[in-house]
């Protein structure tokens, strides 16, 4: 069997080396190119970006703030511990920076009604959030196995004023909610904007995705020079689809001296096959549209994910990560859902702050990196999201009883 | 030349339209794929698609979604979707419609050749931009099969040039911007956009996407060189209290769309 695909990557942007590309139904190709052209066009336009710009300083809290964990740093080595706070963000996570930009290009096309997948909610909050505030129709396509685990949220989007629509189909997660999300665009494409919540799917979606979310590290950049007047050694994020990794990684891909590392969701251990790891323990291949590494069996055929947080389970990621780990500019590793705990609790308890179980994978890479670099080390992580969300799985895996 | 290519030669010549029917490899059984095949000879279709199930069919509606998983829960691999070719084969042109990954798995040009060496015709990739082509084209090239793209109704006049010049066979048109599925009645706009597409090519041009009765088999074929029915078939053996009663209903509507397609001219 080949493992070698031959691909052409003259004649359309949007490749990372051999990932990325576009492989969509025609139908999809005229919104695909609709949307190319506004964000290239937007990314041009001066009022679009102080448009952006004003509502991140208004509306979702901009710059968010970088806060050095010294407790919490007294486990890791000793290394210098600085978390940026994407947790304090309007809706608690990164999500809102890639919904306010791509809102406001669905605006711009003059399309009056958006689509979102989610898996924990986190996006689909965030999808909602933006639909009230600029007056678009918001349909959330959320697996049925998770309207269950994330009941709180779908109350959330629905107080919003969105349709969560339950999907029963495949593994009815996230994957499955993509999958239902695709077929309605496909059918209402000419009214409707795909909001994509993460740097996967089908050109220009890695690209504008990660376009809104590249703030992230811009600020910390300049956050951590001001604060400790150097460069940290290392940059550190959680990578489900891969959002807020690329987010915090973009700015400091030309910064050599910086490892830029993604946890993935080691799940029991990817040795045991029940993880969502899939750069460390997938394959390349073709799914929702891109190219990328992939949990597939022998005929292609896509293998469900498994993950204690809602928003890893995914079993593709996004086509940029898996360039950046061939070029061995990134590296990845596979954080268990036991070690993601351990590091959720630690950080509450040092550091007073209860983080997305997402968020936690990258908490416990940086207690690995810690202690293999020591004390003179500077170590950044990306903190995505806020754990009000996950509380009840929390209470179910510590043993405290709710109410 | 395929046998794809001598067929609608042959139908242009009798000034009808050929049927082509759908049924993914391992539905509802293996060895029940195989009766399915034969079914739809006796009813006289014209030529057979063979699915290759796959595990995110985002183009497809419940009725092929569910078949799918039935396929795929039966084992269905790239061994059994060969199989279910090399029987359709064997007795009229026979093509495989199936996303793109399963064939990026298992290597373009094995992929290309093993459909060449069980006697298809060519593959359907509705997931296959032009684009990312190129080593799909050079393989069945290599093999002498038909790649066949599928255009929808959203598809600008200068991308349906771009496309139908990378095609054989015939173009596949998806009548509607939708999914897959039995509809009521066939969008007015199918047999437009079969107008568009003659305008790019002297390719036959087949119709897919919500035809289920003989009444829309003949309304098709006034315009187009091929009637493509899938979820009709499923359905009367989803719906049907046993095997053998779903396989009498298969032939029967396969019997009652062939006429349809004799009617439309």
């Amino acid at each position: 069997m080949s493992t070698e695909p031959q691909i052409d990557v003259s004649q359309i942007l949007g490749h990372f080396g051999p990932y990325g590309g576009r492989f969509v139904p025609e139908a999809l190709i005229g919104a695909l190119e609709e949307l190319e052209e506004a964000h290239r066009s937007s990314q041009l336009d001066p009022k679009f970006g102080a448009e952006l710009a004003e509502l991140h300083r208004t509306y979702s809290g901009r710059p968010s703030i970088i806060t050095e964990a010294k407790r919490f740093a007294e486990h890791a080595g000793g290394a210098r511990i600085i978390l940026k706070r994407e947790d304090l963000n309007h809706t608690g996570s990164h999500k809102i920076n890639n919904v306010l930009g791509q809102a406001l290009l669905t605006k711009r096309m003059g399309k009056k009604r958006i689509i979102a997948e989610t898996g924990a909610g986190q996006h689909g909050v965030a999808s909602a959030t933006a639909a009230a505030l600029m007056g678009l129709e918001c349909v959330v396509y959320m697996g049925e196995e998770d309207t269950k685990r994330q009941a709180l949220n779908v109350a959330r989007m629905k107080l919003l004023g969105a349709d969560v629509i339950p999907v029963t189909s495949g593994s009815r997660t996230l994957k499955d909610a993509i999958n239902e999300a695709m077929r309605d665009w496909v059918t209402n494409v000419e009214t409707t904007h795909y909001l994509l919540g993460t740097v996967a799917g089908p050109h220009p979606f890695p690209t504008m995705v990660r376009d809104f979310h590249k703030i992230i590290g811009e600020e910390t950049r300049e956050q951590v020079l001001a604060l400790t007047g150097r460069l940290p050694d290392v940059v550190m994020a959680c990578v489900g689809g891969g959002s807020n990794a690329i987010g915090i990684f973009h700015r400091f891909i030309s910064d050599p001296s910086v490892r830029l590392i993604g946890l993935e969701a080691g799940g029991d251990g990817v040795e045991t096959g029940r993880h969502a790891a899939t750069i460390t323990g997938g394959t390349p291949g073709v799914l929702h549209g891109t190219r990328s590494y992939v949990l597939q069996d022998a005929n292609g055929q896509t293998v469900e994910s498994h993950s204690i947080s809602a928003g890893l389970d995914y079993p593709g990621v996004g086509p940029e990560h898996a360039y950046l780990h061939d070029i061995g500019r990134a590296e990845y590793r596979a954080i268990t859902d036991e070690q993601a705990m351990h590091a959720f609790a630690l950080l509450c308890k040092t550091e007073g702050i209860i983080p997305a179980i997402e968020t936690a994978h990258a908490l416990a890479g940086a207690l690995q990196v810690g202690n293999e670099l020591g004390k003179d080390a500077i170590i950044v992580i990306n903190l995505s999201g806020r754990g009000d969300k996950d509380v009840n799985t929390a209470a179910d895996y510590f043993g405290i009883p709710l109410g | 030349m395929t046998a794809l290519d001598n067929l609608f030669t042959k139908v242009r010549a009798e000034n009808r339209a050929a049927l082509i029917a759908y049924i993914p490899a391992g539905f509802p059984s293996q060895a029940g794929c195989h009766r399915v095949i034969a079914a739809f000879i006796a009813g006289g279709v014209d030529a057979i698609e063979i699915g290759f199930p796959y595990s995110d069919p985002v183009m497809d509606g419940p009725t092929i979604q569910a078949a799918s998983v039935t396929s795929l829960e039966n084992g269905t691999g790239a061994a059994e979707v060969f199989q279910a070719l090399a029987t359709a084969s064997a007795q009229v042109p026979a093509v495989v419609m199936t996303y793109w990954n399963p064939i990026e798995k298992y290597g373009i040009n094995e992929f290309s050749s093993a459909i060449a060496a069980n006697g298809g015709s060519g593959v359907i990739t509705p997931d296959l931009t032009i684009e990312e082509s190129q080593g799909w084209i050079s393989a069945t090239d290599k093999s002498a099969i038909n790649p066949i793209y599928v255009v929808a109704p959203s598809t600008s006049d200068a991308r349906l040039s771009q496309v139908t010049a990378k095609c054989s066979g015939f173009v596949y048109v998806a009548s509607v911007m939708g999914v897959t599925g039995a509809r009521t009645s066939v969008s007015a706009g199918a047999a437009d956009l079969v107008a568009r597409v003659r305008r790019t090519t002297s390719l036959p041009v087949a119709v897919g996407l919500g035809v289920s009765t003989r009444e829309q088999a003949k309304g098709v074929a006034a315009y187009a060189d091929g009637v493509i029915v899938g979820s009709a078939f499923i359905k009367a053996l989803q719906d049907a209290p046993d095997e053998d009663s779903g396989l009498a209903a298969v032939t029967e509507l396969a019997r009652e769309l062939s006429k349809g397609v004799r009617e439309g001219r």
